[in-house]
């Protein structure tokens, strides 16, 4: 067997500061998309709380662990079993994770992303499917001035390069 | 134009792809006959006015959207999950 080097989505690409903003990349040890079978949220939630502490939060929400990744489907950042209750996938190594943060970070995801992100309505464990530039991701703040944004590994390259765009407009305001 | 997606609010068209007439929601018998079966398959009109469409959202939560709305104001009067349209 080769001696493999394991290598995150967005390695040798950051971490990057422009200005005031920070990127850097977040890893998970494991990330597994949950589509419950009709009817069976409620088990799902409850298994859920035994084994990662989280309910399934409602859309738009993120719970702990628990992210909400789409119509009837959550993204949940550890190991769960759920055999029979849900369709569970292992998405470990499909999604490239970015964290944006800094003193006006609402100004440079302004640029790229259709929905308002601002504080005062999208609050800490929002989270939100839509587009950056012409990319589906998924965006959730995480702090006052930090958010975390996921895109498919194989757009991790355009994903750094359209946040560094932005971040060198704001910062040379 | 936007159309409120039940799931994540009101969002820009370009997050959705247009699939078509929601007479696709109406399947016909597998007896019906082959004139149900073409106005199914094939026959649509076009109206200047009230339609209702489905769409999917394809850049957001990936729902399929029952969407009515009115092509000639373009006004969007509201759009239903597709799975709790009554069939």
């Amino acid at each position: 067997m080769a001696s493999l080097i394991a290598l995150t989505p967005c390695a040798g690409l950051l971490p990057m500061t422009e200005g005031e903003i920070a990127l850097t990349e977040v890893t998970h040890d494991r990330l597994m998309s949950v589509a419950p079978f009709a009817g069976q949220d409620k088990a799902v939630s409850d298994r859920l709380k035994a084994q990662v502490g989280s309910t399934l939060p409602a859309p738009n929400r993120k719970a702990g662990p628990v992210q909400w990744f789409g119509h009837g489907t959550w993204l949940v950042s550890d190991t769960v079993e759920l055999e029979g209750l849900a369709a569970v996938t292992d998405q470990t190594d499909a999604w490239a994770t970015v964290q944006i943060a800094g003193q006006g970070v609402e100004d440079v995801l302004a640029r790229l992303v259709p929905v308002d992100l601002r504080a005062t309505v999208f609050k800490k464990g929002h989270t939100a499917r839509t587009m950056l530039a012409h990319m589906s991701v998924a965006v959730t703040r995480v702090g006052p001035a930090a958010f975390e944004i996921m895109v498919m590994r194989s757009m991790a390259a355009t994903l750094v390069h359209d946040l560094q765009v932005a971040m060198r407009g704001v910062a040379a305001r | 134009m936007r159309i409120p997606c039940p799931n994540c609010g009101e969002r820009d068209r370009r997050e959705f792809y247009y699939q078509g007439d929601a007479v696709a929601l109406n399947r016909p018998a597998p007896d019906a006959g082959p004139q149900a079966w073409d106005d199914y398959i094939h026959n649509r009109d076009n109206p200047a006015g009230e339609t209702r469409d489905i769409w999917f959202h394809e850049a957001g939560c990936g729902a399929w959207l029952v969407v009515e709305r009115n092509t000639v104001t373009h006004a969007v009067h509201g759009a239903t999950l597709a799975g709790l349209v009554k069939r």
